[in-house]
């Protein structure tokens, strides 16, 4: 036994492979290439998210994939503690582009989130696909 | 009574791709919609009625509304009868129509079954294959969603917009556990405390276990009849006075506010048909999947104001017989019971016993004339659907 508490592990998670659509390929297609994705709007001129051929806000079919720095703030997390493989953090950040967008947050303690704290993004391996998008604190 | 002239058909739309390799199942629905649009001269936020079927991607009518941002959706219909359902779809859009639950009906149908070689659907691509599930599947589910934690979500950001603290979510558990002590069949019968919510394992921060409604096994019925039926049956009439719906989803993203539900939408229609006020309700039956829903749905249906629904829940004031708004008597979805994970008919079945007078002695709420039931399935921290019914004792 020893008194000395070990430092909290930062929290990591396996995520399975992502289902890839045909709308959808772009998008995983440059996340191989480490680029995050998103779409906007030549319409209305709004970005959104999740990625979509027909804008969710004006209908427009006029809309294009744009590269995004994936940076921006936490809007809200949960830490969930249920888990057999240690706990994992989902939450929403809201890109600085505007959209808030569900990921995992990594490379972080349990206790070492907070709403409004500046992230950015990265990619993690999956099993069989494309990596996927997940967020860390910058 | 009849839909005879009471709606009208006004838009019509054929997709004229017969193979489409290079479309998504989401995309051709929403180009039909486009087309029938356009063809009827009108635009998307005309549309405050939605119906679809199994081919629609995802849960329920839920997906594709988020999918083409219908944010005026208040009617919503997702009856499955095979190739006929758009038959019915018409049919059941008629009768939204004649009686004012909605006036723009949209109803789509669209698929790829070329590009599924596989056989029927298409949601469960192997790795390496192109999938043509829910259009938010590859984006969302990938991260461990659960309620436990898309809900944690909501209370988290509930706390840090409002000042919301744990011990008043705590109260809505223990409101429900003083219920629930004197129903034989609850799940959970043990009165607890603030402390011990409080002091219970973290399952998703902020909820603990005992934020948490019961996984049971279980069911119910209701049966709805006509007027003259029921007054042919000898059993006490509850009368519907009034029911509204309404989807909620990120729609894009932009904006997302996870301290509100549909119940923003749902409420004030159901309010508005019965002719009654939040002030009239004498028991109410709010969905309980956690304790965070209760306590949104609750500001949400105006019971308080925005914000301030950790005080209202506070000291009691949901125990029956101590406090102003007597809720889940039965001991809700936290204690008693949450059949299957859908919680909807038992919020109605303990509304009626309500109304009936025949809830138990030590719950009964005197004089219960009007009663109100409301849901929420789906999570209310990604995409959900709202209901509130409005139900008044006959004598």
């Amino acid at each position: 036994m020893s008194d000395v508490q070990e430092a909290p592990a930062v929290m990591t998670r396996k995520i399975p492979a992502p289902a890839v659509t045909i709308e959808s390929k772009p998008f995983w297609d440059a996340a191989a290439e480490g680029r995050f994705l998103i779409k906007r709007c030549n319409g209305c001129k709004q970005a959104h998210w999740y990625p979509r051929a027909i804008c969710p806000f004006c209908f427009s079919e006029d809309t294009v994939w744009e590269e995004s720095p994936g940076e921006g703030v936490i809007y809200t997390y949960s830490v969930m503690h249920r888990s057999p493989t240690g706990p994992y953090a989902i939450g929403y950040v809201t890109l600085n582009e505007g959209p808030a967008v569900m990921t995992n947050f990594v490379d972080v303690t349990p206790d070492g989130l907070s709403i409004g704290q500046k992230v950015k993004v990265r990619f993690q391996e999956t099993e069989g696909g494309p990596p996927v998008p997940v967020f860390a604190p910058v | 009574m009849s839909i005879r002239g009471k709606a009208y058909i006004m838009g019509a739309y054929e997709h004229p791709l017969r193979d489409a390799p290079d479309k998504s199942t989401p995309q051709l629905h929403a180009e039909c919609a486009k087309g029938a649009l356009a063809d009827a001269g009108l635009t998307k936020d005309d549309i405050d009625g939605y119906f679809c079927a199994g081919d629609a991607p995802g849960f329920g009518a839920m997906s594709m509304i988020d999918y083409m941002g219908l944010r005026n959706v208040r009617h919503m219909d997702s009856t499955e009868t095979g190739g006929s359902s758009y038959l019915l779809h018409v049919g059941h859009a008629a009768q939204a129509i004649a009686e004012g639950k909605c006036k723009v009906a949209l109803i789509t149908l669209a698929g790829r079954p070329r590009q599924n070689k596989g056989g029927w659907g298409g949601g469960g691509a192997k790795p390496g294959q192109l999938s043509d599930g829910p259009p938010e599947a590859g984006y969302e589910s990938i991260y461990g969603g659960s309620t436990h934690n898309t809900y944690g979500m909501c209370a988290m950001r509930h706390m840090h917009e409002y000042g919301t603290t744990s011990e008043q979510l705590a109260w809505i558990k223990v409101a429900a556990s003083h219920h629930a002590q004197w129903n034989e069949h609850a799940f959970l019968k043990d009165v607890v405390t603030v402390e011990q919510v409080v002091n219970s394992r973290m399952i998703s921060d902020p909820l603990h276990l005992l934020d948490c409604c019961v996984v049971t096994d279980g069911g119910g019925a209701l049966i709805v009849v006509a007027p003259e039926i029921a007054k042919s049956l000898n059993r006490p009439k509850v009368k519907i006075m009034g029911a509204g719906e309404s989807p909620k989803g990120p729609m894009g993203g932009r904006d997302l506010d996870l301290t509100h539900s549909g119940a923003v939408w749902s409420g004030p229609i159901a309010f508005g048909e019965a002719g009654v006020t939040p002030a009239d309700i004498k028991y109410a039956s709010i969905y309980d999947s956690f304790t965070i829903t209760v306590l949104m749905q609750l500001e949400d249906l105006g019971f308080c104001k925005k914000g301030e629904g950790g005080k209202f829940v506070s000291d009691g004031n949901l125990i029956s017989g101590v406090g102003k708004l007597p809720f889940n008597t039965d001991g809700g979805g936290l204690c008693n019971n949450h059949p299957t994970n859908r919680g909807g008919i038992t919020k109605v079945i303990e509304a009626v016993r309500q109304l009936r007078g025949e809830a138990h002695p030590k719950v009964q709420v005197p004089n219960c004339d009007i009663a109100l039931a409301h849901g929420t399935g789906g999570s209310l921290g990604v995409r959900h659907g709202a209901a509130t019914l409005i139900m008044e004792r006959e004598a």
